[in-house]
């Protein structure tokens, strides 16, 4: 064996860099104005949200600076020492000093002509409501110390940095969402719990003990039980094995049929409004996370859905009037859905990457301007819609509020949950992977390609006119401007984010990014440049998203870099040959 | 004759890649193609598995003119090809791999596999069950743990051996191996070259092997073709061409210039 050379170090200079960054992060939120508009969300005592997201960037720069360079081919395995706090300390005190130059220059230059949200206001927030120059040292000491503390979290062992980042994101979450949990305490009856747990405004000492207490042990001694059980599940016999399975099934098919019972009527709202968005980000990522192609006009089969239900079910559709139930429709959504998803996969079969994504783009686009044209208004009623789109009915029953519509958008959510996972393992699976992959080489594979993209098209497309159904029925009409490219992007960033391919990812995805903003009305505002920002994020950092799925993460990114390394070496050997 | 090319003819811009090629490969035989770096080995074998489109020319796979077909199709008839640089699924597994190339023997679709009949578990289970058999062909090296891991976390040899086995997991009746020797070190190189022989003893399966390391061609080949400038320039057994002055003023004329 060769000596191995000395571990590699982290650069002093680079977390400089770092903390310059993120100290212009902290300065753009400021500026755009996230700091003075979470500064109401109280989270514990005096802390707000808007110092829990400063605290977020700092520590967080302190933490990625200290970071330890990868391991290489050839190199000891680098250690964590004093070093690496030293880069977490410079990366905060970086930050700080850009940061409290900028409460300088924003607390006496006035510069709202041309910020309007840079506001004495936000000086006070950013200054803990001390003078100016006081308040400026402040901040730059805070950011100090926040980076060393994220560096030093690179000292400690995997779970226990893991339980801490845990308890940090979980007590601002439980702070965030207590208008949901209250709800929830009421219908389970438990009202103490949530009167514990927080005061009139954030948490409670006794709620910030509990919750830190209750989620740092749960990761601390949970940790790598999950994986456990998990491969414990994989060794049992096929048919026990099923039977575990069916049985979990059967609780999670009994949780989430009991939520709008205990969550009342504005959370199962917020969660049908998801849950919508959920189904399509399931069919998408057919589209792009399992056969890899980018699809920028989704909006156009959502579109088709709800038009084609509305049409057949509405007694005051333009130009007929079938009048049938929703289940009726149903087949006729499907076959118009896979006509739609043949229309526009066919001209689009020899296009890869970029030039598909701007087709589909232009296909979206086409899809709204036609239901809005003059031509069909017919049929299609232009911009006055189709209204008095009946409610689903079962039977006798009748589908009325947001909490029976809940169950109906859950049937179709876990329909479309079960045929990604089937279609995932299987023979099409294979093909779309391979496909995803290398596509003349999945062709030299015997994968019909014309096929595979046509499957990919017609299955997203009825997935997302499912979507498209139970939105007209549950909104009651339908309109061509709700048909945007703002929901064809929405819906793929859920999919990017929660994890390409990934069908968990895609569930806490949608979950998280459309039902938070509803919750939280703050984050509304900056909906889209939340969602951009996540989407270069995890371009950058995280291609395999949130939850990556399991193939993904086999692949560990250091082994990657080793194996380039080798791979590199040996070909220098050959070259000398 | 199995596979017969004639008259094939390939221009790039300006480069004539293959030049009015004859070429017959019969059943069983194991034929190597040699020659100097950009003499169109590669490109020959793009157009014989369909991924080019000829110029001129036809290629007969038993009996039958591909030119024009599919890649997929030319698969399903019998042809399965390995690339010079290798090209496999890097992040699906080995094992995933080689049952996307049973593709074209099974058949199941969109619905079978979302009702999840008898008929798609039986199937479903064959194909996993003739993949492992196919990297089981390998010895060790790509079984056991390696079923699960992705492609991309494989040693260099182990992956071109991975892609000849998904070659041969298609049931092709001609194998085409692009430098299948490339970047091997000389007891990798023995082992596949031993290989190449089973393959044709085994599965009786023709094969056709582009090769640059003469030690390789002479321990398998049947016939030796040298190709230069896209034209036929000798043809032969092992003895023949290495004596042949055509073959030696190819490989001495490049050396000279590059
Ligand atoms: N796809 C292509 N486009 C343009 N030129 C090509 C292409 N493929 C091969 N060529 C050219 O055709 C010639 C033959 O290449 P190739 O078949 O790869 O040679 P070999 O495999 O014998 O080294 C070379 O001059 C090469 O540059
Ligand atoms: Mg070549």
């Amino acid at each position: 064996m060769t000596e191995l050379l000395a571990a590699r170090q982290v650069k002093l200079g680079d977390a400089i860099k770092t903390g310059l960054v993120a100290g212009i992060v902290a300065i753009f939120v400021s500026a755009i104005g996230m700091v003075q508009r979470f500064d109401s969300r109280i989270i514990f005592s005096s802390v707000t949200f808007s110092y829990v997201l400063l605290i977020g960037i700092f520590a967080g720069s302190g933490y990625q600076a200290a970071r330890p360079p990868l391991r290489l081919e050839g190199y000891e395995a680098p250690k964590a020492g004093v070093r690496n706090v030293l880069a977490g300390l410079l990366a905060g005190t970086a930050g700080g000093i850009l940061l409290a130059l900028f409460i300088l220059v924003a607390g006496t230059a006035n510069l709202r002509p041309i910020f309007p949200n840079i506001s004495p206001e936000l000086v006070e927030i950013l200054a803990f409501g001390r003078e100016l120059g006081l308040g400026a040292t402040l901040a730059a000491l805070a950011a100090a110390v926040l980076g060393l503390l994220g560096g030093a979290l690179q000292l400690v062992p995997q779970r226990l940095k893991k339980a801490i980042g845990g308890t940090f994101l979980w007590i601002v979450l439980f702070a965030l969402l207590r208008g949901v949990l209250a709800p929830v305490t009421r219908g389970l009856g438990i009202t103490s719990l949530t009167d514990l747990l927080y005061e009139r405004q954030g948490l409670s000492i006794a709620g910030l003990v509990a919750v830190a207490v209750v989620v740092f042990s749960s990761y601390f001694f949970l940790a790598g039980r999950v994986r456990a059980a998990r491969g414990g599940l994989e060794r049992l016999p096929e048919n026990r094995r099923r039977i575990v399975v069916l049985a979990g099934l059967a609780v999670v098919t009994l949780f989430l049929g009991a939520i709008p019972q205990v969550v009342g009527v504005f959370l199962s709202e917020v969660l049908s409004a998801a849950g919508i968005f959920l189904l399509m980000a399931l069919g998408l990522n057919i589209v792009v996370g399992f056969a890899g192609l980018l699809d920028l006009g989704y909006v156009a089969f959502f579109a088709v859905g709800a038009y084609t239900t509305a049409v057949l079910t509405s007694p005051i559709s333009p130009r007929f009037t079938p009048e049938l139930t929703f289940w009726a429709a149903l087949p006729f959504v499907i076959l118009t859905a896979a006509i739609a998803g043949i229309m526009v996969g066919t001209p689009v079969l020899r296009m890869r990457g970029d030039y598909l994504a701007i087709v589909t783009l232009g296909f979206g686009e086409i899809a709204r301007l036609l239901f809005l044209s003059d031509w069909l208004e017919p049929t299609f009623g232009a911009a006055r819609g189709i209204r008095r789109v009946p409610d689903i009915a079962l039977g006798p029953i009748v589908m009325k509020g947001p909490q029976d519509y809940y169950y109906a958008i859950l049937l179709f959510v876990l329909l479309a949950a079960y045929v990604s996972w089937a279609l995932q393992e299987s023979r099409i699976g294979r093909a779309w992977m391979a496909m995803r992959e290398d596509e003349s080489v999945a062709e030299a594979m015997g994968v019909n390609i014309v096929a595979a993209k046509l499957w990919a098209f017609v299955i997203g497309a009825i997935i997302a006119s499912f979507g498209g159904a139970l939105f007209a029925t549950r909104i009651g009409s339908v309109f061509p401007q709700t048909f945007s490219v703002v929901v064809s992007v929405t819906i793929l960033v859920l999919v990017i984010v929660g994890g390409l391919a990934s069908i968990p990812g895609v569930m806490l995805g949608a979950l998280a990014l459309v039902a938070l903003p509803e919750l939280l009305r703050e984050f509304e505002q900056f909906r889209f440049l939340i969602y951009g920002a996540l989407l270069i994020f995890m371009m950058l950092k995280r291609p395999e998203g949130l939850i990556p799925s399991r193939r993904r993460t086999r692949e560990l990114h250091e082994e990657e870099v080793e194996q380039d390394a080798w791979l590199k070496a040996e070909a220098a050997k050959q070259e000398a040959n | 004759m199995l596979l017969e090319v004639t008259g094939l003819s390939k221009v790039f811009g300006g480069v004539t890649a293959i030049d009015d090629l004859d070429i017959a490969v019969g059943e069983g035989e194991i034929v190597s193609i040699i020659g100097p770096n950009g003499a169109g080995k590669t490109t020959l074998f793009n157009l014989m598995t369909g991924m080019i489109l000829a110029d001129g020319g036809k290629i007969l796979f038993d009996g039958r003119d591909i030119v024009g077909m599919r890649p997929s199709q030319i698969l399903h008839l019998g042809i399965a090809r390995t690339f010079q640089n290798v090209r496999l699924f890097p992040e699906m597994s080995v094992r995933e791999n080689v049952m996307l190339a049973r593709h074209c023997r099974t058949k199941s679709g969109v619905l079978r596999s979302i009702l999840r009949l008898p008929s798609f578990r039986k199937e479903e289970e064959e194909t996993k069950k003739r993949a492992e058999e196919a990297l089981g062909f390998f010895g060790k090296r790509l079984v056991g743990y390696r079923f699960d891991q992705p492609a991309a976390s494989l040693s260099y040899a182990n992956r071109r051996r991975l892609e000849i086995a998904r070659a041969m997991a298609s049931d092709p009746r001609i194998l085409l191996l692009d430098e299948p020797t490339a970047g091997m070190n000389p007891r990798e190189t023995k082992e596949l070259t031993e290989l190449v022989g089973k393959i044709r003893e085994e599965k009786s399966i023709t094969i056709v092997m582009i090769e640059h390391d003469m030690q390789v061609v002479r321990g398998v080949s049947d016939r030796v073709i040298v190709l230069d400038y896209g034209r036929k320039i000798a043809e032969g057994s092992y003895a023949e061409i290495a004596g042949n002055e055509r073959v030696i003023e190819a490989y001495l004329g490049t050396k000279a210039t590059t």
